[in-house]
């Protein structure tokens, strides 16, 4: 019984000293060599394509962020968001795009809390647009996976056109040509979706506004 | 470009990387496990650590040690989340909660990483990189470890002694796993996954909002995140946060790597046992079951039935943009096939039908192709069933590959098949007995039950992924379903070893004219059979309950 008690010992020991020596090669040296890879071969990507206009960091290429009118009443938290219409929207996001706090909404394809929300978004994308709601595509009324989806569909893009160019004093060839040139294809031609980088693309614009 | 011609090139491109790379992969893995040399990081390794590499061990000393080690990486995982608030480089996150860490460290043992946590908002780097990403290399190592020991059972004759565990841990670790994922890792970054160790980054948007940019070491977590199947995002998006699958590319890399080693580990096997044909046998059952998933989920996805998809015109709810529906399919079936549970979409929202087909993935006891080792042992444990059920056809003693299935080896192999399900039905009836089952869903009906079911089945099988609308946090779950995970990995374990152990002492029967030929695509077919009614009748009436009904009702 001893024995077999003090073989246990030694063999949790030896366990434990086999974890911390793994500890050190894949826990420490591993992540940290390729840190040191990273950051010297590719800095800006490994640090999150951030993104400066004027000099100033306004956001990551790869984390969407909302274009909503500033609050009417800074200190009321229930406040609904109101989209500006001078900018590109994004698609609808579980968490109003909080970086901290991804995921989707995660209810079924038949749930009645998310047929009364597409429909809800249907309606609103619809008449913010000024088109019919059969144009509305997929994308643009159901929430992402990440809630922090920087793309959008090349058609979401599409039917804000008019919108946009209205707001922003531009003509409906100007900013369409901007869409057309900040939409991307399928990666390498054929892996996923075709898609347009909202922030990338609401950037530029302001750009072609101000000259 | 039609969208489902970019997925059939999509599929087809996979399958052909797979092709190229299981071959040479398979054989090198043979290599390391059978090679006399250590490597000298190796010797070092043994050296500090005082472990024997060339000790033959019999099934139980193999046993003693994969648990002793399996232990004490559940307490040292368990104990870095209790004081991580007093560890540097905590990103000002408190520790974890008694139950939650409990149910997190036996997760990354178990190789299931199921989160009950959101990794942006709770863990600290050194969490994360010293504790988290530890156990994805290490329960990945030791998966392939259990299986190689069963190919060894298989290949030995006359000796119970199937190998040294320190030795196979270690070789996996640092000539398989480690290798592979530096140069995931880089291409990653490549790609555009994120790789720092620096804080919180806030900055102004356009709109003059804050915006809180998340760090980390991502693209080293990910890569071994899916080359070791195992699944725990570094973010609570997992695969769908741009941080860690930032386009197309790094999308198709993720799915080849959750894939690749249990593709390739029947070639192992097939090397190890002399004869690479019998691994085409298993290697083709793996591939005929994920094949046949991911037509069925691609197709029904873009069917989108149910009525909010089809009120938006498609199945985009819980998908990226720059995945679609394709990708999110495919990326759905391969991460609930491998016992990965990464995902790049969330399977809640997937329609009642597909959420179906994911769950019977997961049900089939992850072996299409499995996680990696997982895969391979619990394929050929169904071998065993198979050729016994071939066996009772024809009124012989079934042997597979030269080794008699006499009554021991049979009952090891049938108490393996019963554990799972016992686990998943037991825990969803006493979950939905209980007042926490309903407390716990998002979702209402059918689709809350399947949330329900799906939690156990993930849980039990080491899969990790989730219909993530349940609401998994509390004691209870986060208790009984870490029980789940640490019952439903170690317990297959024991009757693995135990049967590696009972075939490697046995004296080889030469084949003769009455001997089943394994290596035929008769049996890649009497496999599969086997595998599918031994799951349809455990499952079917759980999954008439939840996404059969849905599915059917919408």
């Amino acid at each position: 019984m001893n024995t077999s008690v003090s073989n246990t010992g030694r063999l949790l020991m030896a366990a434990l000293r086999m974890l911390l020596v793994l500890t050190v090669v894949t826990g420490i040296l591993y992540p940290l060599a390729v840190t040191g890879v990273a950051q010297a071969l590719f800095h800006d990507k490994a640090n999150g394509s951030i993104v400066k206009a004027g000099g100033k960091e306004v956001g990551s290429s790869l984390v969407g962020q909302s274009w909503d009118l500033p609050k009417q009443n800074p200190d009321d938290e229930n406040e609904a968001a109101r989209p500006d219409p001078k900018w590109f929207q994004p698609r609808p996001s579980n968490s109003s795009y909080d970086p901290l706090a991804t995921g989707s909404s995660q209810l079924g394809a038949s749930d009645s809390r998310l047929v009364q929300a597409v429909k809800d978004a249907k309606q609103q994308v619809a008449e913010f647009n000024g088109v019919p709601e059969s144009e509305v595509p997929k994308d643009a009324v159901t929430g992402s996976a990440s809630a922090i989806d920087p793309h959008i569909s090349p058609e979401y893009a599409r039917i804000q056109i008019n919108r946009v160019a209205r707001e922003n004093g531009l003509t409906e060839q100007q900013v369409a040509k901007l869409v057309a040139d900040h939409t991307d294809g399928r990666t390498l031609g054929f892996l996923g979706e075709p898609h347009v980088n909202v922030l990338e693309l609401n950037l530029a614009l302001r750009d072609l506004a101000k000259s | 470009m039609s969208p489902v011609l970019a997925d059939v090139l999509q599929v087809t491109a996979l399958i052909v990387a797979l092709a190229l790379v299981h071959r040479p992969l398979g054989d090198y893995m043979a290599a390391v496990f059978s090679s006399e040399k250590h490597l000298r990081v190796e010797k070092w390794i043994y050296r500090s650590v005082g472990a024997n590499p060339n000790a033959e061990m019999r099934w139980s000393a193999y046993l003693r040690a994969v648990l002793a080690f399996s232990a004490v990486s559940v307490l040292l995982l368990y104990v870095l989340q209790r004081v991580q608030d007093v560890l540097p480089l905590s990103l000002g996150f408190k520790a974890i909660t008694p139950d939650q860490a409990f149910n997190t460290a036996a997760s990354f043992v178990s190789n299931t990483n199921w989160q009950s946590y959101s990794g942006e908002a709770a863990m600290s780097h050194v969490t994360q990189t010293a504790g988290l990403a530890v156990q994805n290399f290490v329960s990945a190592a030791v998966g392939i470890a259990v299986a190689v020991a069963l190919v060894r059972g298989f290949a030995r004759s006359r000796t119970g002694e199937l190998g040294n565990f320190w030795a196979d841990l270690v070789r996996g670790t640092v000539r398989i796993l480690v290798p592979i994922s530096v140069i995931a890792a880089i291409v990653l970054v490549a790609a555009g996954a994120i790789q720092n160790f620096g804080g919180i980054h806030e900055l102004t948007t356009v709109t003059g909002q804050t915006q809180s940019i998340s760090p980390g070491a991502v693209a080293s977590q990910e890569a071994i995140k899916d080359l070791g199947t195992n699944g725990g995002g570094y973010f609570n998006a997992n695969s769908a946060h741009p941080f860690e699958n930032p386009n197309g590319f790094s999308n198709l890399l993720t799915i080849f790597l959750l894939l690749v080693i249990p593709f390739s580990l029947p070639r192992t096997f097939g090397r190890m046992v002399g004869n690479v044909k019998q691994g085409y046998a298993i290697v083709a059952a793996m591939g005929t079951i994920w094949f046949v998933g991911v037509v069925l989920v691609t197709w029904i996805e873009y069917a989108h039935p149910g009525a909010a998809s089809q009120l938006a015109g498609g199945a985009m709810e819980g998908k990226e943009q720059r995945f679609g529906e394709g990708a999110s399919s495919l990326f759905a079936v391969s991460t609930t096939m491998t016992s990965t549970g990464s995902v790049n979409s969330f399977h809640d929202s997937f329609s009642g039908l597909s959420g179906g087909v994911l769950l019977l993935g997961m049900m089939l006891g992850e072996l299409a192709p499995g996680g990696v080792g997982s895969g391979l042992y619990g394929m050929l444990i169904m071998a065993v069933i198979a050729v016994f059920l071939a066996g009772l056809m024809v009124g012989r003693t079934p042997e597979y590959l030269g080794k008699k299935i006499g009554t021991r080896e049979i009952k090891l192999a049938a108490c393996y098949i019963l554990i799972t399900p016992a686990l998943v039905l037991v825990g969803t009836a006493v979950a939905m007995a209980l007042p926490d089952g309903k407390e716990a869903m998002t979702n209402v009906g059918a689709h809350g039950f399947s949330e329900v079911l799906y939690a156990y089945t993930s849980a039990s099988n080491n899969n990790g992924s989730a219909f993530a609308g349940f609401g998994a946090n509390t004691p209870f779950f986060n208790t009984t379903l870490g029980l789940c995970m640490l019952l439903g990995r170690f317990l297959p374990m024991v009757f693995v070893l135990a049967l590696a152990g009972s075939l490697a002492e046995q004296t080889p029967v030469p084949a003769t004219a009455g001997t089943l030929r394994t290596e035929k695509p008769l049996f890649t077919g009497l496999l599969v059979g086997a595998i599918l009614i031994i799951t349809g009748l455990t499952f079917f009436p759980a999954l008439a309950l939840g996404p059969l009904a849905e599915g059917l009702g919408s």
